[in-house]
């Protein structure tokens, strides 16, 4: 192993793709600039593709999420948008409560879904998102809680494979048929909407996009040196030691339940941080956010790119998403094939994903 | 004997003759002034005589003519005849019998008692209702006339709820009590209002009263808890129907499907291809449902058949590769069926066998087509059962599941059973479909929504066990039910989710866990 990584021809290709990554951050980085320029300059770029691009980020944070604990810890997530989702509820709370008294109903302290609904005082869960610093708190907990009860649940009785699946996958169903009620103080199928500012800055308008558009772009980045270093540590190749063998790594003394926790909590985290930049940009969180369809989506940004690989997690979800913005404006009926085909073309030929087809080397076998 | 029949007709005659003059003798009224119209329906309308409801709908309707000389005609569209007598006649010179409003109201009475005598089922039951509701003392005789009559169970019950109705509003102390007992005795949450608002006029019978009331709350709690009983067990029937084929797939062979909700989803598109295309053969019509059961098999279990074959063979021992392979298949499926028959739902209309409802004691009321699906549903459980333990395919899958290299080495294509039994499995999705398509909307995304219930129901039974799925599904489909009145449909869905989660904790491999060599796999 050591002698792979002393290897120069190896040590070359990381740096030349070190600087790859860093040039394709640099060009992310450039596209608000770019849309300051007039409208008839030959570089200029519309407010349509910073603001989708923006989007895209929040997504590929979603993906490296799951990467984190797909491809390096082995959970198949199917239920990874629940914590986007919840994140983005968290953020949307801290959104409508600054809205104040500038709602439809003009009340002074209650959003307007409740006033509609005949709330007289604010339920207790949403005390203290008024405050920014405590909100961001939420977003990284709620998600993380959840994963520490569902994970802990799971990993203990040694619930693996397709059956963890599923169980995530339930788990997102039963919080989308939760969040659909009214009477759950979040707004029923509606959602939360007609966000008027944040931190001060007015939604909406290009100074605050290119903003959203930077914050996301340097979580991206942080998230991505994080999870990055945390693969290379100890933990990180005990994790991978789990994926391959986990029975093997208990019997080696690890404790595995633990591990698994840590990474799943972390990504849900990270997932929950994603949705918190997502819903500003997009101006609305709404139970569909939880439906299992979205989560399974993020799975095929990850399968699409090559799991295991981060770098693939984040190439899966802007190419995905590319293809699908194209395709759902250029023809909306063929997407659904075009996405059902991915499944079925990158399980069978791409198992590496596109990462794979670079040449990038993976060590391990196939989880 | 020639003696006693003439006494008998004797006795008889004058009171059919009594009758029949007293019929004939008030029509006049029915042309006289208002007053006098008014009570003559009032008396033509307790008279019960079965040609007072036609006479007195011609009259509401405007279609009595008087001639100058008194005499009555009645027109029904072009033709004019005498009443009474029917000959036809000419309507010149004749003209429509008017009517104020108070002739108008005492007629609706009227009819509405008479129409207790009528030949339309239907209409006596809504009579009887009618009468239940007003509670008159005056419709005492009537109804023991109807009742002495009516040969249809639930009418007779009906009425005989409103003859103790009226009888208790207006009567004698002693039929009060007779008719409170009769109150008491069904199982009516009409009865019980009557009852409640009888006890504030009645301080003397309170507490016969309370003591039927309380029959019937006992009868009520009991038909509650079988309603919700039955209910549970018809979701758990639909539950088990989703979930057999899953229990083949994948209990039996490990293969995680995906596409199974759209392999249920194909199914029901089946049957209304079944419906349409039967349409127009007579002959064939009416049995469009019992057809589609096969057809629904085999065009599930040649798209699951070409599923193992092209795609999931490849990727035995890869599970979550399977899992996303059949999702995108899935998805697939789905989105072709919406190009190909449209995003709305497809109407399935039940055969007439399968509808309406069906009356058990205690009131209790159970629809038709669940009671069938539950049946259904049990039958394809054995019919599977069946396959799997006597017959030579069964016997190959057990011994491919159990080992697959000595079946092999002992001349089993394995190949060849893996596909069938994936086949299988998509076909009792199929069969799925068609039961489906009467109770829940046949569109593109239907199978999407039994999933998820699906696999706890294998989850929770324990993979690998039909009887695990039985009991499973059953449990899940009573529990659901059961908490739906206090938590409302979508908390009891959660709670559920959650509850197999926790279970799970404490029995992972299920209620029904393999044992011994086959749980080590």
């Amino acid at each position: 192993m050591s002698a792979t990584l002393a290897d120069p021809a190896d040590s070359r290709a990381r740096l030349g793709f070190r600087a790859g990554l860093a040039g394709a951050v640099l060009l992310l980085a450039a596209l608000p600039a770019l849309n300051t320029l007039p409208a008839d300059h030959a570089l200029h770029v519309s407010d349509f593709i910073v603001s989708v691009t923006g989007k895209w980020i929040c997504y590929a944070i979603l993906a490296l999420s799951l990467d984190l604990a797909w491809g390096y810890a082995g959970i198949l997530s199917l239920g990874h948008g629940a914590f986007f989702a919840l994140g983005g509820y968290a953020m949307g709370m801290h959104l409508m409560r600054l809205i104040g008294p500038r709602g439809a109903y003009g009340h002074p302290v209650l959003p307007d879904f409740m006033v509609f609904l005949g709330y007289t005082d604010l339920p207790w869960f949403w005390r203290g998102f008024e405050h920014f610093p405590y909100a961001m708190l939420m977003v990284l907990l709620v998600p993380g809680a959840l994963a520490l009860v569902v994970g802990f649940l799971a990993f203990r009785s040694r619930i693996t494979g397709v059956y963890l699946s599923i169980l995530t996958q339930a788990m997102t169903y039963a919080l989308m048929l939760a969040f659909f009620r009214n009477d759950m103080g979040f707004g029923g199928n509606n959602g939360f909407t007609d966000f008027k500012e944040l931190l001060g800055m007015p939604l909406g308008t290009p100074g605050a996009r290119a903003a959203l558009f930077y914050a996301s772009l340097i979580a991206l980045v942080a998230s991505f040196l994080v999870c990055s270093a945390l693969t290379r540590t100890k933990y990180g190749r005990v994790l991978t030691a789990i994926r391959d063998a986990e029975s093997r790594a208990r019997f080696l003394g690890y404790d595995t339940t633990r591990h698994k926790l840590f990474a799943f909590v972390l990504s849900a985290m990270l997932a929950g941080l994603a949705g918190a930049l997502y819903v500003p940009q997009v101006g609305i969180i709404n139970p569909g956010e939880f439906s299992p369809g979205n989560s399974i989506e993020a799975v095929i940004w990850v399968a699409v790119g090559g799991r295991g690989t981060l770098v693939g997690a984040v190439l899966g979800a802007f190419s995905v998403n590319a293809l699908k913005t194209w395709l759902t404006s250029a023809a909306p009926d063929l997407w659904l094939f075009v996405l059902g085909g991915l499944f079925v073309a990158v399980t069978l030929l791409l198992p590496r994903g596109l990462i794979g087809l670079f040449g990038g080397r993976r060590k391990g076998r196939d989880a | 004997m020639p003696r006693l029949l003439v006494l008998l007709l004797l006795l008889l005659a004058p009171l059919q003759a009594r009758g029949q003059e007293a019929f004939e003798a008030l029509l006049p009224g029915l042309a006289g002034g208002f007053a006098q119209q008014a009570q003559t329906v009032e008396r033509l309308g307790t008279l019960g005589d079965p040609r007072a409801a036609a006479v007195l709908r011609a009259l509401s309707d405007g279609r009595l003519l008087k001639r100058p000389d008194g005499t009555l005609l009645l027109r029904d569209g072009e033709r004019v005849t005498e009443f009474p007598g029917g000959a036809a006649a000419d309507a010149a010179g004749a003209e429509p019998v008017r009517i104020n409003n108070r002739v108008r109201a005492a007629l609706r009475g009227a009819l509405g008692r008479l129409s207790l005598l009528s030949p339309d089922a239907a209409e006596r039951m809504a009579a009887a209702e009618a009468v239940f509701r007003s509670r008159a003392a005056e419709n005492i005789p009537l109804l023991e006339a109807a009742l002495a009559r009516e040969s249809v169970a639930a009418i007779r019950a009906r009425m005989e709820l409103a003859l103790a109705a009226s009888r208790l509003a207006a009567g004698q102390d002693d039929a009060k009590r007779a008719a409170i007992s009769a109150l008491g005795a069904s199982s009516s949450t009409e009865a019980r209002a009557v009852l409640l608002e009888a006890r504030a006029g009645n301080p003397a019978l309170g507490a016969e009263i309370e003591a039927a009331v309380a029959a019937i709350d006992r009868r009520l709690e009991i038909r509650r808890a079988a309603e919700t009983l039955f209910q549970g067990l018809s979701l758990g029937s639909v539950l088990l129907l989703a979930a057999l084929g899953l229990a083949v797939t994948f209990g039996v062979m490990g293969v995680i499907n995906m596409a199974h909700g759209e392999f249920v989803m194909l199914g029901a598109y089946t049957t209304f291809v079944m419906q349409e295309a039967l349409r127009d053969i007579p002959a064939l019509a009416p049995w469009s449902l019992p057809l589609a059961v096969p057809a629904a098999f085999l065009v599930a279990a040649a798209c699951g058949a070409a599923m193992e074959r092209g795609l999931i063979r490849h990727l035995y021992g890869r599970p979550l590769e399977t899992l996303l392979l059949t999702f995108g298949v899935g998805m697939m499926i789905q989105q072709a069926v919406r190009l190909g028959f449209g995003a709305q739902n497809r109407e399935v209309t039940s055969p007439p066998w399968m509808q309406g409802t069906l009356e058990l004691p205690f009131g209790v009321m159970v629809t038709q087509n669940r009671l069938w699906i539950l049946v259904f549903s049990l039958v394809v459980l054995l019919l599977t059962v069946a396959a799997i333990r006597l017959t030579r395919f069964g016997l190959e899958m057990r011994a491919v599941t159990q080992n697959r290299r000595i079946a092999s080495a002992m001349g089993i294509r394995t190949g060849r059973v893996d596909a069938l039994t994936f086949a299988f499995g998509s076909g009792i999705a199929g069969i799925a479909g068609v039961a489906l398509s009467q109770i829940d909307n046949v569109s593109p995304n239907l199978g999407t929504s039994y999933i998820i219930d699906s696999f706890m129901v294998v989850v929770f039974g324990g993979v690998g066990s039909l009887a695990g799925t039985l009991v499973g599904a059953m449990t899940l489909g009573v529990v659901n039910k059961v908490l739906e009145p206090y938590a409302g449909v979508v908390l009891a869905k959660v709670f559920v989710l959650v509850a197999i989660m926790l279970f799970i904790q404490r029995r992972p491999r299920g209620l029904f866990a393999l044992k011994g060599r086959a749980a080590e796999q």
